[in-house]
């Protein structure tokens, strides 16, 4: 790779400027504004959070139920069963992250190999 | 590792604290999951024919895994720069209330604002989820010190795993790669799932996932929003509920 190819042309760069900088800054300015005159307590911040956990939530099920590119291989069966087994063993193992995201791995590898 | 006591005299310097902000980076499997979820989105910019400065820029100044993915397939999808623009602005929406909810965290009576900008700016899921977690443990007036040195480490670490997967791209099998885009929402599930203390917090979470799927069918285009705001608004009603009874 050239020195020219890992800098691309300037016209990719300014689209990531307007595309994907200002769109996700506009959201963090507008939280540090707003964020100033909010108690830590008030229930308006306890609304705000489970707002916030419950679109994360919706992030963790669209990548499952609407996979993006190589996912998108696997079959419903196995993403489902992935989540399910490592949810499963997650809870079993008295909430250990790593348990549960290797045993959704495992599953989902052993699953696509068996299935061939 | 742990963390001093909060009386302890290594909090007295700031730089002491961005130090061990940086170190704990080491004391969570988020780092790993972050680590390999930016090496494919490394992957997935040189497949798309991005050059390695661009990942890297949308890594140091986006600072969002989902936004990052979604402007990468967009635009390699031939979207207009208005259409990936708007589909980022609202997967961006969530950094908001995450904004709102974490810098309180920080805040003495004496903070500026203008002290907590880049704080703001390195709050995404993973920064917010170890907030809540190391923050208590962090004396208040040493905690933004202690997160610009947390979201330092984990940017670093983003920036090597983007150049890693960058120059792996090549060698990466379809299985692989399924396995690698599996990982982001298995981590993310479990990482909130392990911070929920409060009923209201798994009420939203559990949710959150069930009424994705749903709102998808309306296919507004905020579907993500819909289901957001309608299960962390039912979750409230369930913390409210419990307030007025006890």
């Amino acid at each position: 790779m050239s020195f020219a190819q890992a800098i691309g042309d300037w016209y990719a760069l300014a689209v990531l400027f307007i595309a994907g900088v200002v769109p996700n800054q506009i959201w963090r300015m507008l939280g540090l504004w707003f964020g100033g005159g909010i108690d830590e307590g008030s229930e308006l911040l306890v609304w705000v959070r489970a707002v916030a956990t419950a679109i994360l939530a919706g992030v963790i099920a669209q990548i499952v139920v609407e996979p993006p590119g190589a996912l998108a291989s696997v079959p419903d069966v196995l993403r489902y069963g992935a989540v399910a087994a490592g949810l499963v063993v997650f809870l079993l193992t008295r909430r250990s992250i790593f348990a549960g995201v290797v045993t959704g791995e495992v599953f989902m590898l052993a699953g696509k190999w068996w299935l061939g | 590792m742990a963390l001093p006591p909060l009386d302890s005299p290594q909090w007295q310097s700031p730089w002491r604290a961005f130090a061990w902000g940086l170190r704990s980076i080491t004391q969570t499997i988020l780092t790993i999951v972050l680590f390999v979820t930016y090496l494919g989105i490394g992957a997935l910019a040189h497949d798309t024919h991005f050059s390695l400065l661009w990942a890297l820029c949308s890594t140091l100044f986006v600072w969002a895994g989902p936004a990052q993915i979604i402007l990468i397939t967009t635009l390699g999808s031939g979207a207009t720069v208005i259409q990936s623009a708007i589909a980022v602005t609202v997967s961006a929406i969530r950094l908001f209330p995450m904004v709102v909810s974490v810098l309180p965290l920080m805040r003495t009576p004496t903070t500026k604002r203008r002290e907590l900008i880049f704080a703001a700016h390195l709050t995404a899921v993973t920064l917010w989820v170890e907030c809540h977690r190391f923050l208590p443990q962090v004396p208040r007036e040493r905690r933004i010190a202690f997160v610009h040195g947390l979201g330092c480490g984990l940017v670093s670490v983003c920036l090597t795993a983007n150049t890693v997967g960058y120059f792996l791209a090549a060698n990466l099998t379809q299985t692989l790669g399924a396995a690698i885009l599996l990982l982001t929402p298995l981590s993310f599930l479990f990482s909130t799932a392990r911070n929920s203390r409060e009923v209201a917090d798994v009420v939203a979470l559990t949710l959150g996932i069930l009424l994705y799927p749903l709102a998808a069918k309306m296919n507004s285009g905020l579907d993500i929003l819909v289901s957001g705001v309608v299960a962390g608004t039912i979750a409230y009603g369930v913390h409210w509920w419990r307030e007025v009874r006890a």
